[in-house]
C-alpha cells in the first residue's frame, strides 16, 4: 500500500517535472530591476518585444521595489546561488559592484565572449563613463540614466512677470523674489535628491570637486571635499530662501514632487526622467530648463553629471545564458529600442545613434524641453569634477549628506558644522570601503 | 498524575518536534549566524571574509549615531508600550461596558491589527503628508506648521503614533479576555459595600488584570524594538537627520542598505543581549508585582 502511494507520488513528480521541463523549452533569463508603476510596465513590454522577436531565450523581468531592495536582494541571493542573471543597480552602487569581481561578469567581457555585434564607440560617454573601469572598459550596460533639471511653472512665473529663465543661481534668487513677494506662489523653489542636486550636481556644474583623487576615478583613498568649497555658500544661500520661502525642503528621494504638482511651489529641481510624472500630475503648463551655475564660481556652466542606473550581470551563467544576455543587451542598445524608451520615460539615451534617431523622427521640435537633459550633460568636455563619481558606500554617504541637509535646515546645527559633520561621517564610510578592499 | 506521562518519554518531543523544528530554523540558526557574522569583515558579495575579533563591535560602540539611535530606540519604545497599553487599556474597559452592539465595537477594535505594518505606515503618511495630507492640513489651518521631513520631533510623534494605532488592537483583545474573566461576583461584593465604580476598578479590576498586563508588557517593548521597522520604514525611512532611526532600522540600514554585513551583526547581537537583558530584567524584577 505504501509502495504503491510511493509509487504513484514519484509518477506525479517527473510527469510535471516533464511538463515544466517542456514549458521552459527555450533558456530563461532573469532580469531584477527596480522600476515601479509606468516604467515597470515599459520594462515589461520591452521583454516581451525581445520575448516575441526570437524564440531561444526568454527574458523574465522581475520588479524587485526600490534601488536599494533590489541591490540587497540580488546581492543576498547571489549568495544563496539563487541569484538573477541581470540585476540593476543604481550609479551609488557602482563601486560596490566594480569591486565585486569574481561576483560579476563585466559587460565588456561577456559582449566579447558572445557572438554579437558591440562597438563601445557607440555609446555616449558622458553615460557610460560613470560605468567603465580605468582602462575605459565598460562594466555594466547602462540603462536608465538621467541628470537633474529646472521643471518651472509657466503660470506662475507669468503671475509674477519672471519672463526669462534665470541660468545662473544669482539670477534664479532675483527671479524666485518676485514670485513669493508677488504671492504667485508661497514657495519659490523646492528640489527632490538633495545630495544628488544641491551638492553632487552643483559641484560638477561649477567645476568644484566633491571629492579627491578626481572624485574617486583615481583611486580608493578619495576622501570628501565639498566642506571647503563653494557647496557651503550653496548651502548656505538655500539656508537664507528657507527663510524668506524662496527654498522649501521637500524631503529625500523624489519626495519634494507634490509640492510642485499643487503650484505650492514654482520651481523645482528634479530628474530629467520625471518628466513623465511631472505631465501626468501637473495640470499646468510647465517648462523645462537647464541648472543654473553660480555666477561667482565659474563663467559657464560644466556638464552635469547623472544618476540612474545600469545593468550589471552576475556570475555563474551557462553558456546558453551569457549569449542569450549579450543577445538581450544588444537589442536593448539598439537604436529603435534606446529612442523609444529615452522619449517614453525621460530618462537618457545610451547611443548617438538613438539621439540622432529621436531628433530625427521629430520627438525634440514636439517636445520642447525634452532634449535639455542631453544638452546638459554635453556641454563641454568633462572635466575631473563633472566626470561622476567613484565612491565606495555612496549610498550610505548620500543618506549622512541628506540627514546632515536635513539637520541644516531644520536649524539645529550651522552650515559649516553641518557640512563638517558629513564630510567626516562620510570620510569614515570611505576609509572603511578602502580598507574593506585591501 | 505524573505517572501517565513518564511511560511516554517520546512522545512529547514527537509532539513538539514540528514547533521546535520551526524554532531552531527560523530563530536559533539565524541569531547564530549574526553572531559568528559580528566577529568578521565582509565584503557584500561574501567574497573575502576575515576574522576580526572584536572590530565590529569596537567600531559599533565608538559610534556616536549608535547612541544616538539608543536614545530614540528608549523614547519610542517606552511610548510605544505606554501610549498601546494605556489607550487599549482604556478602550477595553469602555467596550466591556457596551451591551448593545458589542461585538461590532469590538471587531471594529481588532481590524488594525490586521493591517500590515508597511500599510499602516503609508496610511498615516497620507494623513500627515506636509503637502497633501488632511490632518497637516487641519493643523496648518490652527497655526500649527506640521512638516515631519524637517521636524525630528514631530516625525518622532508620527512613527510612534502609528505604531500605537497598530499594537492597540493586540492589547486591547487580551485585555478584554482578562476583564471579562473578572468575576462578577467580587466587584458585586465591593459595590455592596459602597466602593464606587473608580476604586473597584483600581482595587479590583486592575490587579486582576495584572498576569495579562504583564505579558503585554514584554510584548509590546518586544514589539517597539523589532516589529516597528516596517512603519518607521514607510513613513520616515529614519530621518529627518537620524530622528526617527531606533537600532533596529539602523540594523536595517548598515546591514541591507549599505551592505555592511559586519557592523549590521555585531549591532543586531547587542540588540539581542539588550532585548533578553530587559526581558529578563521584567520577569525578574516586575513579575513580583504581578498577582496570579
Amino acid at each position: 500500500m505504501q509502495r504503491a502511494f510511493l509509487l504513484s507520488s514519484l509518477g506525479i513528480t517527473l510527469a510535471l517535472g516533464a511538463y515544466a521541463s517542456s514549458a521552459q523549452a527555450n533558456t530563461q533569463i532573469t532580469w531584477w530591476h527596480a522600476m515601479g508603476g509606468a516604467l515597470g510596465d515599459k520594462v515589461d513590454q520591452i521583454a516581451a518585444d525581445f520575448n516575441a522577436s526570437q524564440d531561444t531565450y526568454t527574458v523574465k523581468p522581475v520588479f524587485k521595489g526600490n534601488y536599494s531592495e533590489t541591490m540587497t536582494s540580488a546581492i543576498a541571493a547571489y549568495r544563496a546561488d539563487k541569484g538573477p542573471d541581470i540585476v540593476q543597480i543604481y550609479e551609488v552602487g557602482t563601486a560596490t559592484m566594480m569591486a565585486a569581481k569574481g561576483a560579476i561578469v563585466p559587460a565588456y567581457q561577456l559582449m566579447a565572449s558572445a557572438d554579437v555585434d558591440f562597438d563601445p564607440e557607440g555609446y555616449l560617454p558622458a553615460v557610460t563613463g560613470y560605468y567603465t573601469d580605468p582602462e575605459g572598459n565598460m562594466l555594466s550596460l547602462p540603462f536608465n540614466s538621467s541628470t537633474p533639471v529646472t521643471y518651472y511653472n509657466r503660470e506662475r512665473l507669468a503671475q509674477a512677470g519672471v519672463e526669462e529663465i534665470p541660468r545662473t543661481w544669482q539670477e534664479l534668487g532675483d527671479a524666485l523674489e518676485k514670485i513669493v513677494d508677488s504671492g504667485a506662489a508661497s514657495c519659490g523653489l523646492t528640489t527632490t535628491w538633495p545630495s544628488w542636486v544641491m551638492l553632487e550636481n552643483y559641484s560638477a556644474i561649477n567645476d568644484v570637486p566633491f571629492a579627491s583623487q578626481a572624485n574617486g576615478f583615481e583611486g580608493a583613498d578619495a576622501r570628501l571635499r565639498f566642506n571647503r568649497t563653494a557647496v557651503v555658500d550653496q548651502i548656505e544661500r538655500l539656508t537664507r530662501w528657507q527663510d524668506d520661502g524662496r527654498f522649501a525642503y521637500g524631503g529625500r528621494f523624489d519626495d519634494a514632487a507634490p509640492k510642485f504638482y499643487s503650484g505650492d511651489c514654482a520651481l523645482m529641481m528634479a530628474s530629467s526622467a520625471s518628466y513623465a510624472n511631472i505631465k501626468e500630475n501637473a495640470d499646468f503648463d510647465f517648462g523645462v530648463a537647464p541648472l543654473p551655475y553660480d555666477a561667482d564660481v565659474v563663467e559657464q556652466a560644466n556638464n552635469s553629471i547623472i544618476g540612474g542606473a545600469s545593468l550589471w550581470v552576475l556570475d555563474g551563467l551557462d553558456e546558453a545564458r551569457r549569449q542569450g544576455v549579450a543577445e538581450f543587451f544588444e537589442y536593448l542598445s539598439s537604436p529603435d529600442i534606446q529612442a523609444d524608451w529615452h522619449q517614453y520615460s525621460g530618462y537618457l539615451p545610451i547611443t548617438q545613434a538613438a539621439a540622432d534617431l529621436t531628433r530625427k523622427q521629430g520627438f525634440y521640435a514636439d517636445h520642447p524641453g525634452t532634449d535639455v537633459a542631453i544638452k546638459q550633460i554635453t556641454t563641454g568636455e568633462p572635466t575631473e569634477n563633472s566626470k561622476g563619481l567613484r565612491l565606495g558606500n555612496m549610498v550610505q554617504i548620500r543618506d549622512v549628506i541628506n540627514g546632515e541637509l536635513e539637520e541644516i535646515f531644520s536649524g539645529d546645527v550651522g552650515v559649516q558644522e553641518g557640512l563638517d559633520e558629513a564630510v567626516s561621517r562620510g570620510n569614515a564610510l570611505l576609509e572603511k570601503f578602502e580598507s574593506a578592499r585591501q | 498524575m505524573s505517572a501517565p506521562f513518564q511511560r511516554h518519554r517520546i512522545t512529547p518531543w514527537i509532539l513538539m518536534a514540528p514547533q521546535l523544528g520551526i524554532v531552531l530554523v527560523f530563530f536559533f540558526w539565524p541569531a547564530l549566524q549574526a553572531i559568528e557574522q559580528a566577529f568578521y569583515v565582509e565584503d557584500a558579495f561574501g567574497l573575502s571574509r576575515e576574522f576580526a575579533g572584536l572590530v565590529n563591535f569596537k567600531a559599533v560602540l565608538s559610534d556616536p549615531t549608535y547612541y544616538q539611535a539608543a536614545g530614540t530606540t528608549l523614547i519610542f519604545s517606552l511610548a510605544v508600550a505606554v501610549g498601546a497599553m494605556s489607550i487599549a487599556l482604556l478602550l477595553a474597559v469602555m467596550a466591556d461596558r457596551v451591551i448593545r452592539g458589542a461585538r461590532v465595537y469590538r471587531t471594529l477594535l481588532v481590524w488594525p491589527y490586521a493591517v500590515a505594518p508597511a500599510v499602516a505606515g503609508v496610511l498615516w503618511l497620507f494623513l500627515f503628508d506636509p503637502t497633501l495630507g488632511l490632518i497637516s492640513g487641519l493643523l496648518g489651518n490652527m497655526g500649527i506648521e506640521w512638516d515631519h521631513k524637517l521636524n525630528g520631533a514631530q516625525a518622532l510623534a508620527l512613527v510612534i503614533m502609528a505604531s500605537i494605532w497598530k499594537q492597540m488592537s493586540y492589547n486591547f483583545v487580551f485585555f478584554l479576555a482578562a476583564l471579562q474573566s473578572v468575576p462578577n461576583s467580587l466587584l458585586e461584593a465591593a459595590a455592596i459595600d459602597r466602593a464606587g465604580p473608580w476604586r473597584r476598578f483600581w482595587t479590583i479590576t486592575f490587579p486582576l488584570l495584572s498576569p495579562t498586563a504583564f505579558f503585554l508588557l514584554v510584548m509590546n517593548s518586544v514589539y517597539a524594538f523589532f516589529e516597528t521597522f516596517g512603519t518607521i520604514d514607510t513613513v520616515t525611512s529614519g530621518g529627518p537627520g537620524g530622528a526617527t532611526t531606533t537600532l533596529v532600522y539602523k540594523v536595517y540600514q548598515d546591514g541591507f542598505v549599505g551592505q555592511d554585513m559586519g557592523a549590521s551583526a555585531a549591532q543586531s547581537v547587542l540588540l539581542m543581549a539588550l532585548v533578553g537583558g530587559l526581558t529578563w530584567f521584567q520577569f525578574r524584577y516586575v513579575e513580583k508585582k504581578v498577582q496570579y
